[in-house]
């Protein structure tokens, strides 16, 4: 049992084969959810004061314009869901770590299809299908991992599954067990989605959400599967609130702490539905009601198609309707679930959307407030009503039993209307059926955390006294089971894909290591029927394997389409193959101005040769652009076509420090001639030694200064600071500065 | 019968409209704790064959031994006895500890007649 992680290196790989050794003493060093850290005082970054943050993080990964703001990452005050859905929990673990630098802290992993239907515990690591077997060790290796990520990020992380299906207590002790501190529970679930016998998945729901009370384990209920079910999701709203109601009810009356109970709830509709005229007086509805309940504000999935960038937007609207309202926590959707198992960049993306929301519209609160009266007030009321209304025909119908038999739930339309379509369950069928047992009067559970009649003997303190300890007080107790298939288990799986980890192969991957999948973008003048045979063909002819086209997007019915195409590359490369250039270490700002500063640093420049171009050197040279003017460096520009021997007589009339030459046009190596014409006739000036010369455009790089005799050359994406840093470093060099 | 159905809710709406918004909330918790009520009875005096391997992993049988003694009780005809119950009352009859009892009822199902 080690309670302390080891520490990772933020330059290196986690090491999955390590994080599996000794896991057979591993026990979770906490349990238990946890919130993040709000400063009540806001929180500055930056030149910036936040309303509504949480503690920033140690190590993570800015948005992309983070660039411009000193690299500022600010954290939303919610915790941040990312589901994780591979089917190889050692993939899942990679993506975890990544996704936590980006911000999520609550990772959600997937079950295979078909485990709510296992009547019992898996065992063992074998691969998943759309998501991965819950298994101790696929808990206790993923736990240990996100032990070592929540260290390197700095903020814990709520680890969460799925607590339904016909062997929900078990998976709940597991859970507990193991120190999972979230998970979905909600016995509807199960009848309505996945045809467990009603009265079993009520039973068995009592006792796993009294387990998971005991171990502090957050409960997600499954009512949002309503609106991503029933055909005009945006109608169920009524009966979206009895079914959050139930089991906020039921949890609370089978022992569950009421702050330990989330509803999942997902703004229902999408565009180009007039989305927030249904989904604003909804989310607020449902806070007046469970004002005393947590919110998990779940994304749009119903309405998400091929297109990635139409989903962002729509979770986009849904974070700023969390934030109009309130979530606790937000949940993502990976923005490619319409087209394909979430990739891992993708998860990324999910959670980018909603920091970039978030940091967007901090303080929106305190700006705008939602109207109390008018057509909001009614529409509120009216939802309310419709279902407190369902809830009386539920009652006088028989209860809850008899109103799904008569499929009272998930019928698309709106309450009280009826489409017929709603899913009714016989209670004599459905999985397990008639497996309930009465329990006897001498019934007795000699374990913590069991919920319903037990005869605990009078001479018992605790119930489990009786076996000195279950281990839920003990867990030196929990038996460890690590493989029970000699073929499907992770550690075949990880001599296959270990060159791609360790063995200095590269491939690129989406969904596993060394998958070797990639996507391509293009557009091709061709009609919708024609662009998705040709999207394959083309990528045959690229050499992709299975090539699939994802996604097409019609730009006009003739002129062409937009065409995705994933595929996998058919080779590899080798790590010791890429010659990676030097990196140059730049200077910091502050330095560099201050160096400007105190030798006046001044240069003359322009475009040599027969070269009229002259957009890149303006650009390296003015203000307006970030050039070396934004340094205080001064600068006389000569024009274009400039003969070299001009700069040089004005650079020595002038006094000043450095010539800066560009030169675009490369026919016949002219770029070449003219950088070494420079040097040359410096040399014979006598006035090499006092002049830093520099030569930059499209056809140079750095490698040319050395060939040509100049002090610098740059090519492509240089920037003024670049330029400043070479001249102040070669001024330092000098002894000049 | 649907005709009755929107008739009848259109006269509830007309009740519920009488409420505050307070009332109306409170309207709706109280059907909810009435609607589970029962339901909280029936799993209160119930038990299921994952109720009671989640019972036996509690007592530090693994999964895999807990299905099959919970399979063995329910043939037994004891599950309402509760199989944890059963485990503890063969591990005193034998003299042994727990895991050892839980491994004794999957190897002979006779060790389970006369227990109670």
């Amino acid at each position: 049992m080690t309670n302390t992680p080891e520490k990772l290196d933020p330059n290196q790989k986690m090491d999955i084969e390590h994080i599996l050794e000794g896991l057979e003493h591993y026990h979770p060093r906490r349990k238990g959810w946890t919130w993040r850290e709000i400063p009540q005082e806001g929180v500055e970054m930056g030149p910036f004061h936040y309303h509504d943050m949480s503690k920033p993080l140690k190590n993570s990964i800015g948005l992309p314009a983070s660039k411009y703001f000193d690299h500022i990452d600010p954290q939303p005050s919610c915790v941040v869901t990312t589901e994780i859905a591979s089917g190889r929990f050692e993939d899942d673990i990679r993506r975890m770590r990544m996704a936590a630098w980006h911000g999520a802290d609550h990772l959600m992993v997937i079950r295979t299809t078909g485990q709510s239907h296992i009547d019992g515990l898996m065992e063992g690591t074998p691969e998943g299908v759309g998501g991965v077997p819950i298994t101790r060790k696929q808990i206790r290796a993923s736990r240990k991992a996100c032990d070592q990520i929540e260290e390197e990020v700095g903020r814990p992380i709520n680890f969460h599954s799925y607590v339904s299906g016909v062997a929900g207590p078990e998976v709940a002790v597991l859970f507990a067990e193991e120190g999972i501190n979230g998970a979905h529970q909600d016995p509807q679930y199960n009848v309505l989605y996945r045809n467990v016998n009603m009265y079993r998945s009520f039973v068995d729901a009592a006792e796993a959400k009294k387990v998971m009370n005991g171990a502090r384990i957050f409960q997600i209920d499954g009512a949002h599967n309503a609106n991503a079910t029933a055909k005009a999701g945006w109608l169920v709203m009524p009966e979206l609130m009895v079914q959050h109601g139930i089991n906020c009810s039921f949890s609370v009356a089978v022992g569950m702490d009421k702050d330990l109970i989330g509803l999942s709830t997902v703004p229902p509709n999408a565009p180009p539905a007039p989305k927030l005229w249904y989904d604003l007086p909804y989310a607020v509805a449902l806070r007046d009601f469970f004002s005393d309940f947590k919110m998990r504000a779940q994304q749009n999935t119903r309405y998400i198609e091929a297109d990635i960038e139409e989903a962002i937007r729509t979770h986009t609207i849904d974070t700023l309707i969390s934030m109009l309202t309130s979530a606790d926590i937000q949940s993502t959707i990976t923005p490619d679930e319409g087209r394909n198992v979430p990739w891992h960049y993708n998860n990324i993306r999910g959670v980018q959307t909603v920091k970039q929301t978030w940091a967007a519209l901090d303080g929106i609160k305190d700006l705008v407030a939602l109207k109390t009266n008018g057509p909001m007030k009614e529409m509120v009321r009216d939802l309310k009503v419709r279902a407190v209304a369902f809830l009386e025909e539920v009652i006088e119908t028989g209860g809850y039993f008899a109103a799904v038999e008569k499929g009272f739930f998930v019928d698309s339309a709106k309450y009280p209307e009826r489409n017929g379509d709603g899913i009714a369950r016989d209670g004599k069928g459905g999985v397990a059926a008639d497996t309930i047992v009465e329990r006897d009067a001498d019934y007795f559970a000699p374990v913590c955390d069991h919920f319903g009649y037990n005869n605990v003997p009078a001479e018992l303190q605790r119930p489990c006294d009786a076996i000195q300890g279950c281990t839920l007080c003990k867990p030196e107790k929990i038996v460890y089971i690590d493989e029970l298939d000699p073929e499907d288990n992770c550690e075949k799986r990880l001599q296959e894909t270990y060159p791609y980890r360790k063995g200095g192969k590269i491939k690129p991957e989406a969904e596993w290591a060394g998958d070797g999948t990639i996507l391509t973008q293009f557009f091709v003048p061709l009609p919708e029927d024609y662009a998705r045979v040709y999207g394959v063909e083309m990528a045959k002819k690229l050499g992709l394997i299975d090539p699939e086209v994802i996604n097409i997007q019609v730009m006009h019915p003739a002129e062409g389409c937009f065409v995705e195409v994933k595929g996998k590359v058919n080779f590899e490369l080798n790590l010791t193959d890429l010659k990676i250039p030097a990196k140059e270490i730049m200077l910091e700002e502050e330095t560099l101005r201050q160096v400007v500063k105190k030798v006046g640093l001044t240069v003359v420049a322009g475009t040599v040769g027969e070269d009229e171009h002259s957009v890149g050197l303006r650009e390296i040279l003015d203000i307006k652009h970030g050039g070396i003017e934004k340094y205080g460096v001064k600068y006389h520009y000569l024009g274009t076509s400039v003969p070299v021997s001009k700069l040089v007589d004005a650079a020595i009339e002038t006094g000043a420090q450095a010539i800066l030459i560009s030169t675009i046009i490369s026919h016949n190596d002219v770029h070449r001639s003219q950088m070494k014409k420079l040097a040359d006739l410096c040399v014979e000036r006598g006035v090499r030694d006092r002049l830093i010369l520099i030569a930059g455009g499209t056809q140079v790089n750095a490698e040319m200064a050395a060939e040509t005799g100049l002090d610098a050359t740059f090519g492509r994406g240089t920037k003024g600071i670049h330029v400043v840093n070479a001249m102040v470093k070669n001024l330092q060099k000098r002894g000049l500065a | 019968m649907a005709e009755d159905r929107i008739k009848r809710f259109t006269e509830r709406q007309k009740e519920l409209n009488k409420l505050s918004d307070e009332e109306l909330k409170n309207q709706f918790w109280q059907l909810c704790d009435r609607l589970v009520e029962p339901i909280v009875e029936l799993a209160r005096t119930h038990t299921s064959p994952s109720i009671e391997r989640s019972v036996l992993l509690r007592m530090g049988i693994d999964s895999i031994t807990a299905h099959g003694v919970v399979d063995r009780v329910l043939e037994a005809g004891l599950l309402g006895k509760g199989a944890g119950h059963v485990v503890l009352k063969v591990a005193e009859k034998q003299g042994v500890n727990i895991p050892t009892a839980a491994a004794l009822i999957n190897e002979k199902k006779e060790i389970l007649s006369e227990l109670f």
